[in-house]
């Protein structure tokens, strides 16, 4: 079943992607974060930009940090972003 | 009493002094306050810049840095914490952040200090770019922030 979510970019993937969010379906199939990189990589070229090194992009399901292997199922809202440099 | 925690996500200027006073006011069982003060310098590896646009991520960076405070006291015997992070355009010379832990001896002041500023600075979601002449840019994560932040992972989290 394909489920509804709100995505956020943040810094330099907003600017890669070209804008701050966007809610997107995503098809049945799509289980994890990672996964989920891998088909929005699939959505375009500023997307391919965005996420064509994987590991150096952090995630949060609903406003909490996960690992690229954690479950998509039962989230309202994924970001995706560069490592943190706040301090 | 119950430790006083304060964390603030906000655009606009903070005072330090102020914000570490308000830790030991009314209260007679506070006997240490660490304060650091994270400040915008003028420049970026040898590069003058004009300033520093912070983008954070509303909600989750206040939960995150709470989180980490509330983390902070079930470690040490504080007695009050206060954390605050700006966002927005700030420039050379102007305060980023802060953070103040007060406990009734120092040594649990400054360890709990420590340890927010290094989950601040890898967990907490906020991206500096830097405007400068030569267009703007974003700061890369420091390998060494990681390593810092590292330091604090207990065992039986390790592997987690």
């Amino acid at each position: 079943m394909s489920m509804m979510l709100k995505l956020r970019y943040f810094a330099w993937v907003r600017e890669r992607i070209g804008k701050p969010e966007e809610d997107v379906e995503i098809p049945a199939g799509v289980a994890t974060v990672a996964e989920l990189m891998t088909w929005l990589s699939g959505r375009g070229e500023e997307y391919a930009h965005a996420f064509d090194n994987p590991k150096v992009i952090r995630a949060a399901i609903d406003r909490s940090h996960v690992k690229p292997q954690a479950p998509i199922a039962g989230a309202r809202e994924i970001a995706f972003f560069p490592p943190m440099t706040g301090g | 009493m119950s430790p006083t925690i304060a964390v603030k996500v906000q655009r606009e200027p903070f005072d330090v002094s102020a914000e570490a006073a308000a830790l030991s006011r009314g209260r007679t069982d506070v006997g240490a306050v660490v304060t650091f003060t994270g400040i915008c310098r003028g420049d970026e590896n040898g590069e003058a810049i004009a300033a520093l646009n912070l983008e954070h991520y509303p909600g989750m960076a206040e939960t995150e840095i709470e989180s980490h405070v509330a983390e902070a006291a079930r470690r040490w015997p504080l007695t009050g914490a206060v954390v605050i992070h700006r966002f927005g355009r700030i420039v050379p010379g102007e305060d980023i952040m802060m953070v103040a832990t007060a406990s009734s001896h120092r040594a649990a002041a400054f360890a709990a200090a420590d340890f927010l500023m290094d989950y601040l600075k890898t967990r907490a979601p906020f991206w500096k770019q830097v405007e400068k002449a030569s267009g703007p840019t974003w700061v890369e994560a420091k390998a060494e922030d990681d390593s810092a932040a590292a330091r604090w992972v207990k065992p039986h989290q390790a592997a987690e």
